[in-house]
């Protein structure tokens, strides 16, 4: 579970009462911890105390701090709006929120609410987003707000992602204080993870500046269930993508996720045509999204649209939230997915979630030597020289050093 | 009360519905602020029959989701002592586990669980432009952490689901529907164009029952303003027969199973 205020009775309890800061980076190593992570694994996280800016302090849903006027939306009469972030467009009246919880209207303006507002702060493995073609072996200062624009019945974040922002712990972290902070624990990239960043894409923009002008990159993990427009302008400003492709089917999509696959695909198009180096995730679902006939047909669409070069990560479901009713992939599934994909000519299919199966390594699509090895999340040897293969100098796709 | 419990004493209609011991909560609706909220004075009326009823005054909780709002509607908020408390559930907090019927998931407000085994649903009537009314179903959008992801598709089935569990069922005993202040058009913000004096109080035990009658009112309003049914604007509130459905059974939508009893 991800940590929150513990109230234990209303009478005793402080409205708005700060969290220090040694409560609030155990909030952000049991949000970790949630995310099977690094610190489960014996990561090392550099000084608590020192990862919060000073001044960080009680937020309120009146804190004007956290509160910008979104950038994607248009104004209708009767002081209505409509988003145009995702395709979801919530039509939105006065004094109400968007699907995600994130985004108010007042008096017809629209308002992001998270702006800076970070409840979830770590430094992780760039394998665990993940991304297995860029920058290897490096660590991702990783934040989230709360929110989300689909409602996955699998979430395993789902105390941050499903819940409004004065439902979670949270501490001021302007665009500034994540570049420095990035820089501080020696991480070359920012990472928007944890729960969705499509929906908080004006913080995600400002603090992918801020970190290209202290000298660090940024990547995203996201759902990829945005309009193109502002894609275009928010994704623009990151120098990788990981999109969770959640299923190949409509009806899962409508079903599990509560959102649509064509944008998804469409995104996924765009975000080819735009030149972002992108990896991605299937999470397979015992019954659910683990056909013969869904896994051929995403490799064959892969292939036909995005490159036969695409990292493609199939990963195994563990029982959360909404589905607990399920087991856990059994990993013949997981193998089967791979071998399909595999012989559709995709080059670089992954197993992932089961520690130490050979198919989390990346092998030479023409020699088939082993050329990352990776343990757990790290990446305990990296053979790749000038972007090649060092046996037979075949390319290998990627950004693989700084 | 008298004329819905069939006493000849309202001390004898409340003792009905409460004991001396229960933990009363008055979960009102302060979304529309001084404009369209429910009334103070009505719930300081319903708070001194439930203390002549026997509950002591500090059992007795006024609440919404956010205090805030509650001060906004007019209400002082009051923590402790032998007063009745007032307060949103920003001060208690939602329960870290879920409660799930159907579609809903959802984690639900400490008042309700911690605090309350007798619920009294204290509503107003009012237009919303996704679910087309918002009076004593939808009203319990405003006990979960998670409300915004129950407004697609004319929050239908989600309301109904919503008050499928048991914690909200199995407590809710009484719905009084302040319609003091109604709205027949552009809700739930407050539109005071848009809004009359309909001086009227809906009470029931039956949230579908009641629900559907206050559908009707709004109807009949919008018909007099020269505007179109709700269902002619797409936002005919579904979820209203949704709950009355074999599956969900909170109530009748029948009016002919509707016994309305005008005071």
């Amino acid at each position: 579970m991800f940590c929150k205020l513990d109230v234990e009775d209303a009478v005793n309890h402080t409205f708005g009462r700060p969290l220090d800061r040694r409560s609030f980076m155990k909030c952000a190593l049991a949000s970790g911890a949630a995310l099977g992570s690094g610190a489960a694994l014996g990561m090392a996280v550099a000084e608590p105390a020192a990862a919060i800016p000073s001044g960080a302090a009680a937020e309120t849903e009146a804190d004007t701090r956290y509160v910008f006027e979104a950038k994607f939306y248009q104004k209708l009469p009767n002081r209505k709006i409509k988003c145009k972030l995702c395709p979801r467009e919530c039509a939105v009246g006065d004094k109400e929120r968007g699907y995600c919880g994130v985004r108010e209207n007042r008096g017809g303006v629209y308002y992001t609410l998270v702006h800076s507002r970070v409840c979830a702060a770590h430094v992780d493995p760039i394998e665990k987003k993940p991304l297995f073609h860029y920058l290897p072996g490096t660590t991702a200062f990783s934040i989230a707000t709360a929110g989300c624009n689909v409602n996955c019945k699998f979430c395993q974040n789902w105390d941050i992602s499903q819940s409004r922002p004065e439902e979670v712990p949270a501490h001021f972290m302007p665009p500034q204080s994540v570049a420095e902070l990035a820089r501080q624990y020696e991480c070359p990239t920012i990472a928007y993870t944890y729960s969705e960043p499509v929906v908080f894409a004006e913080y995600l923009m400002d603090a992918a500046d801020a970190g290209h002008a202290a000298g660090v990159r940024s990547i995203v993990v996201s759902n990829g269930y945005m309009q193109e427009d502002a894609m275009k302008e928010a994704y623009g400003k990151m120098d990788a993508v990981k999109i969770d492709l959640k299923s190949f089917t409509e009806s899962y999509y409508s079903k599990v996720v509560t959102g649509q696959l064509k944008p998804v695909l469409d995104s996924l198009v765009t975000l080819r045509k735009m030149g972002k180096w992108t990896e991605i995730v299937y999470l397979v679902l015992p019954t659910l999204n683990d056909s013969d006939e869904e896994f051929r047909g995403l490799a064959q669409w892969i292939k036909a649209n995005l490159g036969t070069d695409v990292p493609l990560h199939f990963t195994q479901f563990h029982p959360q939230y909404l589905l607990k009713n399920l087991p856990i992939t059994p990993v013949p599934t997981l193998e089967r997915a791979k071998e399909i994909a595999d012989a559709e000519g995709l080059h670089y299919v992954y197993i992932g979630n089961v520690p130490g199966h050979p198919s989390q390594n990346t092998y030479c699509p023409k020699c088939r030597k082993m050329l990352v090895e990776r343990v757990g999340f790290t990446a305990s040897q990296v053979l790749i020289r000038k972007n090649s293969c060092p046996f037979c100098q075949q390319p290998i796709p990627g950004i693989w050093h700084a | 009360m008298q004329a819905l419990f069939g006493r000849d004493r309202t001390v004898e209609a409340w003792r009905h519905l409460v004991q001396p011991g229960d933990k009363v909560s008055l979960k009102v609706n302060t979304l529309g602020g001084r404009g369209i909220s429910t009334n103070v004075q009505l719930v300081a009326a319903i708070c001194e029959r439930l203390q002549e009823a026997g509950v002591k005054a500090s059992d007795i909780l006024v609440w919404d989701r956010d205090s805030d709002e509650l001060e906004r509607a007019g209400f002082h908020l009051a923590v402790g002592g032998d007063r009745v408390q007032c307060y949103g559930t920003d001060r208690a907090g939602y329960e870290d586990e879920l409660a799930a019927w159907g579609s809903v998931g959802s984690c639900l407000s400490k008042i309700l669980t911690r605090r309350t085994n007798v619920l009294i649903n204290l509503p107003v009537l009012k237009d919303h432009d996704g679910a087309g009314v918002t009076i004593a179903l939808k009203n319990m959008y405003g006990v979960i952490h998670n409300p915004n992801k129950y407004h697609p598709d004319g929050c239908n089935p989600y309301v109904a689901d919503l008050n499928m569990l048991p914690e909200i069922r199995s407590k809710m005993r009484l719905i009084i529907c302040d319609a003091t202040t109604a709205m027949y058009e552009g809700g739930p913000g407050y539109k005071p164009e848009h809004s009359w004096n309909a001086n009227s109080l809906l009470v029931s035990t039956d949230p579908v029952a009641l629900d559907h009658t206050g559908w009707k009112i709004i109807e009949r309003k919008r018909a007099e303003k020269g505007w179109k049914t709700l269902a002619a604007e797409e936002r005919a509130p579904r979820y209203i027969a949704t709950a009355a459905d074999a599956e969900h059974r909170l109530g009748t939508n029948d009016p002919t199973k509707i016994s309305l009893i005008e005071v």
